[in-house]
């Protein structure tokens, strides 16, 4: 019989800085299908006055070997200005929206918005028997919001996936 | 306008005009293509222009080969205009091969007009989608205007890097509409720019390292052949300094000469018992322009354990991807085998005596020897005399792919580069007539041969007609074992001999087929008649299929079976299991 080996495997936050040309999504997301690598996460959006240059941040594991590659062949694009594994390089703070939406009254809903207040979640909706909450935080944090709500009347989740930067004053 | 005349505008032209008067300006020769709807402009502003010339294949997937082949063996990008639809989809397969081999190609494609792109329009593909992880870079260009700083860009990121092919997709209307054309050169967007030279820190180690080592190897690739001649030749003067033995991949035959007393031949899967022995006992491996490939290292656990690495590659990605190496140094191989050669200096290696004798003992096991058979012609030899017969004509060689091409890598000895074109990556059969004639195109006066296997040569045989029609006196040398011959040995060494759709049943008369397209047509049934049949193939002075019959069930060896390691090999003679556990049986 033969079994498929497996490696031990790391989670990395990565950003890539891009032309913002027709394509370049696909080309990427291509790339993490084509070569086995996953994807947990995938935020971009142009951050240039002009629209030119897009930053791309992406959430992957793998074994080390793996993500070495993936860096690698992401900078072996064309359109890839620069690549950084911010997992690698040290500190940096990573952050995520997202909006949650809770149906329910009485004890459910007065609980429900305490919570809110403790993780500092937003009604950014409300009607007399549900509310849209707004949430800003490092994604474990709004892990445990969601977990909490479900049993509050949780009705659907919505998240953007990560926005990432490495801490103190350089550029990365 | 004020502001036009400041820049030198010219006039307005059709971007089909543009095409062509960028072509023109890259410096190409040959266009090598098949028209279509898509592609009418184009080819209308072709019509008459004796600035380009264009090949008519007679399928694309030939056009994207002779492509190839040119490329290959003049060291200058090959130029393919296909239609689009069916057009670009026939060309895929060469596109990839050229991906994987590093072949710079620049692809022209038409596309519907773009107000029907997404339509599912008459003869639409998604040609940059379909295209995309098989191009170094692709493009859909939607204005006239930016065709000329696209086209520049292609020659650019083809060339230069590591080479490959890159695909410009043009939808029907942007080769009709039209834009400002400029004389001088196009302003180039500078964001393509692949780092070439090592740094003095990497350099330094990389000598002491040499100079330290007991029993050194260099380990080429296509890499060496990419960088050009003069890294050819660097590479043979680092090798006279340091006295190290060679040995190359597939893709790098060629860039040192067969006949130096320290050339071990191929490595890897069908490579020497000097060669893939001297892998594995090295204490030092020096990798030059080769990507550890699954052919080379056999079972990863047990290659060359013993040894440092040095990774010399200007693909900074092929570096630590199946193999660890203690110093990776991304840069062209010219230039870093230069920086090598100046930080050497007048310094003296280790004294190599001892290992050179241990690699003289691996040499008595004569490893590509193989046994006569006085009923049919052994394959080897075939190849053999071949060689003999045109070296000194100092021929191009093509092959297809199966057990000839290893023959052909195993016992036709190369000396120099741009010789030797094959499919290394991704083994595509159908490669080598299609390549042997762009070769020709690019090679006129040399004698160019494509050494093929009885299955392969069917995959693009349409292509005789390309031959004829341009009078290219491009040779096929077919060994005729009637059988996929590679395939037929994997069954009989890992399928216990269950020959599963593995006979060339049926296959046409092959001097008649060649007759049939104004071809000479020669057969050669036995060793007697080996020379002459040779010789008679070379004084034909236009295209000549020769149809070598060979002993049928000739294997090729040394092999390294799947799953094995180098100390594993299976050398003629030896006793062969007829089976393989699955593990072994999963690896390709
Ligand atoms: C396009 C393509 N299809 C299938 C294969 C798999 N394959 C590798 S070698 C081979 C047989 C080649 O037979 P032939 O051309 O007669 O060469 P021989 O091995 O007999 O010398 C096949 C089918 C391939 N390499 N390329
Ligand atoms: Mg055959």
């Amino acid at each position: 019989m033969m079994h498929i080996h497996q490696e031990a495997e790391e989670r990395h936050v990565l950003t890539v800085t891009v032309d913002n040309e027709a394509g370049i999504l696909a080309k990427i997301a291509g790339l993490f299908t084509a070569r086995g690598y996953n994807i947990d996460s995938l935020t971009v959006a142009d951050i240039t006055d002009n629209h030119e240059v897009s930053r791309i941040t992406i959430v992957t594991h793998g074994p080390p070997s793996q993500i070495d590659q993936i860096h690698a062949q992401l900078e072996r694009l064309v359109p890839v200005h620069k690549v950084v594994d911010l997992t690698e390089l040290g500190p940096h703070v990573a952050r995520e929206l997202a909006l949650v939406k809770v149906a329910g009254v009485g004890d459910k809903r007065v609980e429900a918005l305490r919570i809110a207040e403790v993780f500092r979640a937003r009604p950014v909706d409300t009607t007399t028997e549900s509310f849209i909450f707004e949430m800003t935080g490092a994604p474990d944090k709004i892990d445990s919001f969601v977990a909490l709500m479900r049993d509050l009347g949780l009705v659907e989740v919505g998240r953007t996936g990560i926005v990432a930067m490495a801490r103190g004053p350089e550029e990365a | 306008m004020e502001f036009e005349k400041e820049l030198g505008v010219s006039e307005e032209r059709s971007g089909a005009n543009i095409l062509v008067e960028s072509l023109v300006r890259q410096g190409v020769e040959f266009v090598f293509g098949y028209p279509g709807g898509a592609v009418l402009p184009i080819y209308d502003a072709l019509f008459g222009d004796e600035r380009l010339r264009h090949i008519l294949v007679r399928h694309e997937a030939g056009a994207g080969h002779a492509a190839e082949g040119y490329a290959r063996s003049t060291g200058k990008p090959g130029v393919v205009l296909v239609t689009s639809g069916p057009g670009a989809t026939n060309v895929i397969t060469a596109i990839a091969d050229a991906f994987l081999d590093s072949i710079p190609l620049v692809v022209i494609t038409g596309q519907v007009p773009t107000a029907l792109i997404g339509s599912d329009g008459f003869q639409e593909a998604d040609t940059v989608g379909i295209s995309r992880h098989c191009t170094k870079h692709n493009y859909l260009v939607k204005d006239p205007a930016e065709l000329a700083a696209v086209i520049d860009e292609a020659f650019q990121i083809a060339t230069t890097g590591r080479p490959g092919p890159v695909l410009i997709d043009i939808p029907k209307d942007v080769q009709i509409a039209s834009a400002a054309w400029n004389d001088g050169p196009t302003q180039r967007r500078q964001r393509y720019a692949p780092r070439t030279q090592g740094t003095a820190g990497e350099i330094a180690q990389a000598v002491e390292m040499i100079a330290a080592a007991k029993a050194p190897v260099f380990y080429t690739g296509g890499g060496v052949i990419n960088a050009g001649p003069r890294a050819t030749q660097l590479l043979r003067e680092l090798q006279a300094k340091t006295g190290a033995p060679v040995t190359s991949t597939l893709m790098g035959l060629g860039a040192f000469p067969a006949d130096h007393a320290d050339w071990l031949g191929m490595l890897g899967m069908h490579g020497t018992y000097e060669a893939n022995l001297a892998m594995n006992q090295a204490d030092l491996i020096v990798c030059v322009g080769a990507r550890f490939d699954d052919r080379v290292t056999g079972r990863l656990d047990a290659f060359a354990p013993n040894s440092k690495k040095i990774h010399i590659d200007i693909d900074r990605s092929s570096i630590n991807k199946i193999v660890r190496v203690e110093l990776p140094i991304v840069g062209d191989c010219a230039v870093v085998l230069e920086q090598m050669l100046a930080e050497w200096g007048s310094r003296k290696g280790q004294d190599l005596t001892e290992w050179k004798a241990r690699v003289d003992t691996w040499r008595e096991k004569k490893s590509l020897s193989f046994p006569l058979n006085d009923d049919a012609i052994m394959p080897q030899l075939a190849i053999q005399r071949l060689f003999e017969l045109t070296k000194d004509k100092d021929p191009i060689i093509s092959t297809e792919v199966g057990q000839h091409q290893m023959w052909a890598a195993q016992h036709f000895p190369f000396f120099s580069p741009n010789k030797w074109l094959t499919s290394g990556g991704l083994g595509t059969m159908g490669y080598g007539l299609p390549a042997a004639i762009g070769a020709q195109c690019g090679n006129p006066d040399s004698l160019v041969i494509d050494i093929a296997g009885d299955a392969s040569i069917q995959m693009n045989i349409q292509e005789l007609g390309t031959a004829t029609q341009y009078r290219l006196p491009v040779k096929v040398f077919i060994l005729n074992n009637e059988w996929m011959g590679m395939v037929r040995q994997w069954q009989e060494l890992t399928y216990e001999s269950r020959f599963s759709n593995s006979y060339s049943d049926s296959l046409p008369d092959f001097v008649k087929l060649a007759e049939a397209y104004g071809w000479k047509g020669i057969r050669i049934e036995t060793e007697s008649e080996l020379d002459a049949g040779i010789q008679a193939m070379i004084d034909h002075p236009g295209p000549v299929i020769v149809d070598c019959l060979v002993h049928k069930e000739s294997n090729c060896f040394p092999m390294i079976p799947s799953g094995a390691s180098h100390v594993d090999m299976i050398l003629y003679g030896d006793n062969v299991a007829g089976t393989m556990d699955d593990e072994a049986k999963a690896l390709v």
